[in-house]
């Protein structure tokens, strides 16, 4: 172990080595209270064994999981339950619903067992289950909902017994296109109205940008890129994460105080700048709302904040902006 | 003769012997050495199993037939129910003697069952928890199905003398390893995925064995139940040479005298037997959503009672417990969360 780490071997040379596989290697974070936060990666990029070490699923060989300053490795059995029944929530990509179970009673599954008595159990699962809309499903069996419904059972197990912490596992991975929206747009409702600590793992970079409050990007196991979905899609770390983001649609994602050019530097190319008549925006204004604007004047447009003109955007600008390339890359 | 004990490295076998059929026969004299500590646990198992059967021999027919069709209805559904009236019907007319000889059986089958359940499911669910132990029971689970029955039929009776009790044993070692192997596989087959998420959510060792894989694995150990019943009738014949009485006595004596009409009396009513239990066992592993209906109490005779009890109540009194639900939420969700603090 202490070999890989001095050494810093790569994976095919710990194969070849040794024998075995890194899952996960020199990966730090911290995420925090009430924050949203994707790591995103492909299969193999060991995003799921990454977050099975949160709550130990998985013993890590070496390094900390803290929570709440808590070093979790030093928990015994009975603590580590007790953790993982009332302060982690977890929601994996295959639901993994106890098929001879009702709704309700693998909704309230963490409460018995940390011995909850039956009408208290029940009376959460019956929150747990109106929170996630599937009301009068109570007493139906997992096998008798649709994909959809079964992973918001999963998220109302996740819930229920109010964790601190979600661990969300590719949740809407699984489901097609139209409820995975769904269920991103009911997930992120919930999650600004129950400000849950999330740990989100996810393949998808679109799905990651809508939910994350920051991103990770992760690639064989290793952290490759830490920041907010504007950071990431602006300033991809190496190619493969700007191979990733080359797709990504920058119009509600790129602000106007990315792309705009100072005011001092335009005067100096252009003369001095005569704001009447333009349209303004203010600098946190998406690259939607410029091109919104830029629709109805011929001007570049000013992007004021407090009544002064920091900078100026024109059309150029703005479409090279759209395009996620900048004015000065394009004329090379 | 000489010649003949000499080594031929071509044919090295008929002049080596290790003795091991006279060190197996040695088993005889450690069981008379050990004949005190023996008899009296024998006696013992004896009379319990006398006991079932003279409570079985005491019930009335009739009533037993009730009591079993009541209990297969319950357990296995209406259409069990009425197979196993018609069956045993059928058992009781075909001879006047043929119903007395099938409890007699039925007593010890069910004995034989209970046994290899109590050794039987222990040892299944350890045998899936531990890659060893299986390694290690494979070849003696083999042995003990394959190995004729007659092998162990004269050491088993040189240990505790012939009767019911060796019969048991007997019946025991033929019929446990489907048990065990059914057990073990049903526990293996539990979707990982699923204990996965129940140690997630802080299960420990126990409540997933107890709350999730028991449950799921659920149809297949009655599965190795329901083949330990019928593996334990296909004994009885066997265990009759050792003097256990019933149905099996019946096709034993009836061969020893070319009597065919005796044999196929007792012959039927093994199968009649065998019918009975195997449609109830089987009934029980189907799961009550199978047959349509959520609770156990709430089919069967059972639920006819509770119905009946409850009268034309019952229905308008559900209708207004849900819609009261709706409005009651709220209030029950106020107070909870002190109450969650409590508990943990």
């Amino acid at each position: 172990m202490e070999a890989i780490c001095e050494d810093n071997l790569d994976k095919d040379e710990v194969r070849e080595r040794f024998g075995c596989v890194i899952g996960v290697k020199d990966v730090s974070f911290s995420v925090a209270e009430g924050e949203i936060f994707c790591i995103m990666g492909l299969s193999g990029s060991g995003k799921s064994t990454l977050i099975r070490h949160v709550n130990r699923l998985i013993e890590p060989t070496a390094g900390k999981v803290l929570i709440e300053g808590i070093d979790i490795n030093g928990l015994n059995a009975a603590a580590l339950r007790e953790l993982r029944a009332s302060r982690i929530g977890m929601v994996f990509q295959n639901m993994a619903l106890m098929p001879h179970r009702t709704v309700r009673d693998n909704v309230a599954f963490a409460l018995e067992v940390r011995g909850a008595d039956r009408a208290g159990r029940r009376a959460v699962a019956d929150r747990a289950i109106n929170d996630v809309e599937l009301g009068g499903w109570e007493d139906r069996y997992p096998d008798e909902l649709s994909g959809g419904m079964q992973q918001r059972v999963g998220l109302a197990r996740a819930i229920a017994a109010d964790p601190h912490i979600l661990l969300m596992d590719e949740p809407f991975s699984a489901l097609d296109p139209l409820i995975r929206r769904q269920l991103q747009t009911q997930f992120m409702r919930l999650a600004a109205e129950l400000r849950k600590t999330t740990l989100f793992i996810t393949h998808d970079l679109d799905e990651a940008i809508r939910i994350g409050d920051r991103i990770a990007v992760m690639k064989d196991g290793v952290l490759i890129q830490t920041g907010t979905p504007e950071q990431i899609v602006t300033e991809p770390a190496d190619d493969y994460v700007a191979e990733f983001v080359s797709g990504i649609s920058k119009l509600h994602l790129v602000t106007a105080a990315r792309i705009m050019e100072p005011l001092a530097k335009w005067e100096a190319k252009n003369g001095p700048y005569r704001a009447d008549g333009a349209l303004s925006a203010a600098p946190d204004a998406t690259l939607d709302r410029l091109a919104e604007l830029s629709i109805e004047t011929d001007e570049p447009l000013a992007i004021k904040a407090d009544g002064r003109v920091l900078g100026i955007v024109t059309k150029k600008a703005l479409i090279r902006g759209i395009q996620g390339r900048s004015v000065e890359e394009a004329e090379v | 003769m000489a010649e003949d004990k000499s080594l031929n490295l071509l044919d090295p076998f008929t002049a080596i012997d290790l003795g091991i059929a006279d060190w197996a026969d040695g088993i005889k004299d450690w069981a008379s050495a050990n004949r005190d500590t023996i008899q009296p646990a024998k006696r013992a198992i004896n009379d319990i199993i006398v006991g079932i059967d003279d409570i079985f021999q005491a019930i009335p027919p009739v009533v037993m037939i009730l009591i079993i069709a009541l209990l297969a209805w319950q357990l296995a559904g209406r259409r069990v129910g009425v197979i196993v009236v018609v069956a045993l019907v059928a058992l009781g007319l075909l001879d006047p003697r043929a119903w007395s000889l099938a409890m007699t059986t039925l007593a010890i089958v069910l004995s034989s069952v209970f046994v290899c359940m109590v050794i039987g499911l222990p040892l299944g669910i350890l045998t899936a928890k531990s890659e060893r132990l299986q390694t290690l029971l494979r070849p003696v689970l083999d042995t003990m199905q394959t190995i004729p029955a007659f092998v162990y039929l004269v050491p088993v009776v040189m240990l505790v003398g012939i009767g019911n009790v060796s019969g048991i044993i007997v019946t025991v070692i033929f019929a446990l390893p489907p048990l065990i192997r059914l057990t073990a596989l049903g526990i293996q087959q539990v979707d990982g995925n699923v204990v996965e998420a129940a140690r997630a959510f802080g299960a420990s060792p126990r409540q997933i064995m107890l709350k999730v894989e028991l449950p799921l694995a659920l149809p297949t150990i009655m599965a190795g139940v329901n083949q330990t019943i019928m593996l334990a009738l296909s004994m009885v014949v066997i265990a009759s040479m050792i003097a256990v009485k019933g149905l099996g006595n019946e096709v034993l004596r009836a061969m020893g005298r070319l009597d065919a009409g005796m044999a196929i009396v007792g012959g039927l009513g093994i199968v009649i037997l065998a019918v009975v239990l195997d449609r109830i066992s089987q009934g029980v592993a189907q799961t009550g959503r199978e047959r349509g209906h959520r609770h156990w109490w709430e089919a069967g005779p059972v639920g006819v009672v509770l119905r009946a009890m409850r009268g034309p109540k019952a229905a308008t009194q559900i209708a207004a417990r849900s819609s009261a639900q709706a409005g009651k939420l709220q209030d029950i969700t106020g107070p909870d969360k002190n109450e969650k603090g409590v508990n943990t």
